[in-house]
């Protein structure tokens, strides 16, 4: 134990002489904490479109003879995103090939005529025209989901609109009333007004006449009633479907809580992965490994040695960024002691997982680039949420992940941040599992470094 | 120090082939042979570092000092704290009082703040031995000490180990300069394909290569030497 302290120590020593590396480890954590704490702090930006619109101006939407009220289209495509004004498709394909706009969105001269022939015998297809630059394929998605959203909701307006004008049509039949169209006033009688007239008349005609009359009068009685159900019917028709959110399963911390957990974990992975391996394998390139474990230090003292520096260097790095997150989000300081269960728990698995790899090459550059490329894919895979790939490919995913300490260290760290979130229970078994795991393999391992 | 019959096979190969040492207190002891010939693998066999297949080793008076031979330090760090961390690493009850021993015996005291790194070969290779014997060893094993340095360096590196014979250290060195082997080793243990063909004295060897590589006999040593190991099938 007394040749631990000396190592770590010495390991210390090592790192304070190297400025790049100590800067780094001071820098990268605060540079993460401020770039994650500004991006969810400040919320999502709006989209840049190019907006061109050649309507004619005062052209408004007739159903019917019916003219709607103004829909006030600018206003609400320019509240779901970032409209850039252009006065011409060259115009606006130019901002779109430039990046200057995600895209363009045309509302050509003939829209309103095309959508007023929708209640006329010959209907035409309105059509809006999109421009995307698809360069990027995570962009063209964005935009694309932006777009159908948006016109999801003018359909859906118009729907309505013309759902409601239908129910005013409903409403006369069935009420009576008056009705403005082709430049003068109708009065529209009703099928409420005509069933009390005819059961009026009815009693005053011979009973020989009387069925016949009565059949006209429960006609209109019914439909009175029928069509009275179809108004409903009509409203429903602009949005048929409802959704009715039901949260089933999968506690889910707040965005916010999740990203903070993401930062953190991926920091203290990449930390400590890379400090346990590299550290092991400069005793190797140094060739003082061979010197160290002819009697000074025992192989599993120097193992405990490496992952003792991970987690130390590791704790400080998380904590730092950690409190550095506090001023952009508060977190709850009364959970600190979860903060470093959690914190201690994934960094000593992956502390393990890096002496591992730091056992397997000579050089402290190769085992950098290993650890590099293993933490990394591991950590990218780990956030493929359920649903976002086949069932067969995400359960090749979570059982590849789970052989890692990143997943379960993100979600021990998730638990100890959100006190709504899942149990940290779970994670931490997983964690000790893996833990003794690698500590084997590392064990295993070193013992190969001592062989000449 | 005693060794006999050590075996060591790596795979299919045999490195060593019953080889056998031995070395009393004092004396200067030059492992010799052309690069493959098993020096390394005899010196870290007799330092603990590699099991024989077989054979025995046997030490009689303690501590085996090993100084391998790529300097084993830390290269960030100074001198000081090279000497300081393995004197603490052997449980020294004053630390830096051996430390500050070391330096005056390799003659770094002035420069013990420097990083390692910024030091010549030849003075990584002093801290080098310097840590090697910290354990204050009876038995000093050097593998190829002076690879890597210049004339000016050896002849410290030489005067530093020979001083340390003088005191009753066993020293056992291995290299493949045949010149350097005879000038500073008291006895020598030549090595070819992991046999040991020839124990004894410098003399000896010159005796031995005149008996059996007649033809060589009047050429440079080296010459000689390397006739008599054709002449013994290397």
């Amino acid at each position: 134990m007394r040749g631990v302290r000396w190592l770590l120590l010495k390991d210390l020593q090592i790192l304070r002489r190297s400025p790049l590396q100590a800067v780094l480890l001071v820098a990268y954590p605060i540079l993460i904490a401020v770039l994650v704490g500004f991006a969810i702090s400040r919320g999502p930006e709006k989209p840049r479109v190019a907006f061109l619109n050649e309507v004619p101006a005062g052209t408004r939407i007739n159903v019917g003879g019916q003219e709607l009220p103004q829909a006030n289209v600018k206003g609400r495509i320019c509240s779901r995103v970032e409209c850039v004004f252009v006065h011409g498709r060259g115009e606006a394909e130019a901002k779109v090939k430039s990046g200057d706009a995600l895209a363009a969105l045309i509302l050509p001269a003939n829209l309103v005529d095309k959508i007023n022939s929708l209640s006329t015998l010959t209907p035409g297809v309105p059509e809006v025209e999109v421009m995307v630059n698809e360069e990027n394929a995570v962009k063209a998605e964005l935009v694309d989901d932006r777009i159908t959203s948006l016109l999801a909701q003018a359909n859906l307006a118009i729907a309505r609109r013309i759902g409601s004008e239908g129910g005013h049509y409903l409403n006369l039949i069935v009420n009576g009333g008056e009705l403005h169209a082709i430049g003068g006033t109708f009065h529209i009688l009703g099928l409420r007004a005509t069933a009390s007239i005819l059961e009026a008349v009815t009693a005053a005609l011979p009973k020989s006449l009387r069925p016949a009359l009565e059949e006209v009068t429960e006609f209109a009685a019914q439909a009175r009633d029928n069509l009275d159900v179809a108004k409903p019917l009509i409203d429903r028709l602009a949005q048929p479907i409802a959704v009715d959110k039901v949260v089933v399963g999968g506690e889910s911390p707040p965005l916010e809580i999740f990203a903070i957990a993401v930062a953190a974990t991926l920091t203290l992975a990449f930390v400590v992965v890379l400090l346990v391996a590299g550290s092991l394998a400069l005793e190797r390139e140094e060739n003082a490994f061979p010197r160290l474990t002819r009697g000074l230090v025992s192989t599993g003292g120097l193992l405990g040695e490496k992952v003792l520096l991970g987690i130390a260097i590791g704790l400080a790095v998380t904590l730092l960024m950690l409190f550095g997150m506090q001023i952009f989000v508060p977190l709850e300081l009364g959970r600190v002691w979860l903060w470093l269960i959690a914190i201690v728990a994934g960094g000593s698995a992956l502390a393990a997982a890096g002496a591992a790899l730091g056992a397997a090459a000579r050089e402290v550059r190769a085992v950098s680039l290993l650890a590099f490329m293993v933490t990394l894919p591991v950590a990218f895979l780990s956030l493929v949420p359920s649903g976002a790939v086949s069932p067969t490919v995400f359960d090749l995913i979570r059982y590849f992940t789970a052989l890692f300490p990143f997943k379960p260290a993100l979600q021990a760290i998730t638990a100890a941040l959100d006190e709504a979130g899942p149990g940290i229970g779970g994670p931490l078994l997983h964690l000790a599992i893996l833990f003794a795991a690698y500590t084997a393999i590392a064990r295993v391992a070193l013992r190969r470094f001592s062989t000449v | 120090m005693r060794a006999s019959g050590i075996v060591k096979r790596y795979g299919e190969r045999e490195a060593l082939r019953g080889v056998g040492l031995e070395a009393a207190a004092g004396e200067m002891v030059a492992v010799i042979g052309p690069n493959g010939a098993g020096k390394t693998t005899l010196l870290s066999i007799l330092a603990g570092i590699a099991k024989p297949d077989a054979g025995n080793v046997e030490s009689a008076n303690g501590e085996v000092g090993w100084v391998p031979q790529q300097a084993a330090l830390y290269r960030r760090l100074t001198v000081e704290e090279n000497l300081l961390l393995f004197a603490r690493l052997e449980g020294h009850d004053d630390p830096h009082a051996s430390t500050g021993e070391m330096l005056e015996l390799t003659g770094l005291r002035e420069r013990r703040g420097e990083i390692v790194a910024r030091l010549s070969g030849g003075n990584q290779q002093r801290i080098n031995i310097a840590i090697g014997l910290l354990s204050r060893p009876a038995v000093l094993l050097l593998d190829e000490p002076s690879v890597g340095l210049d004339p000016r360096q050896r002849a410290r590196l030489w005067e530093f180990v020979s001083a340390l014979a003088g005191r009753g250290t066993t020293v056992i060195f291995s290299t493949h300069d045949i010149q350097e082997a005879e000038r500073y080793g008291s006895r020598l243990l030549v090595l070819a394909d992991g046999e040991g063909l020839f124990d004894g004295p410098p003399e000896g060897l010159r005796e031995a290569v005149r008996r059996e590589a007649p033809e060589a006999a009047d050429q440079d040593f080296e010459t000689a030497f390397v006739a008599y190991l054709q002449h013994r099938g290397h």
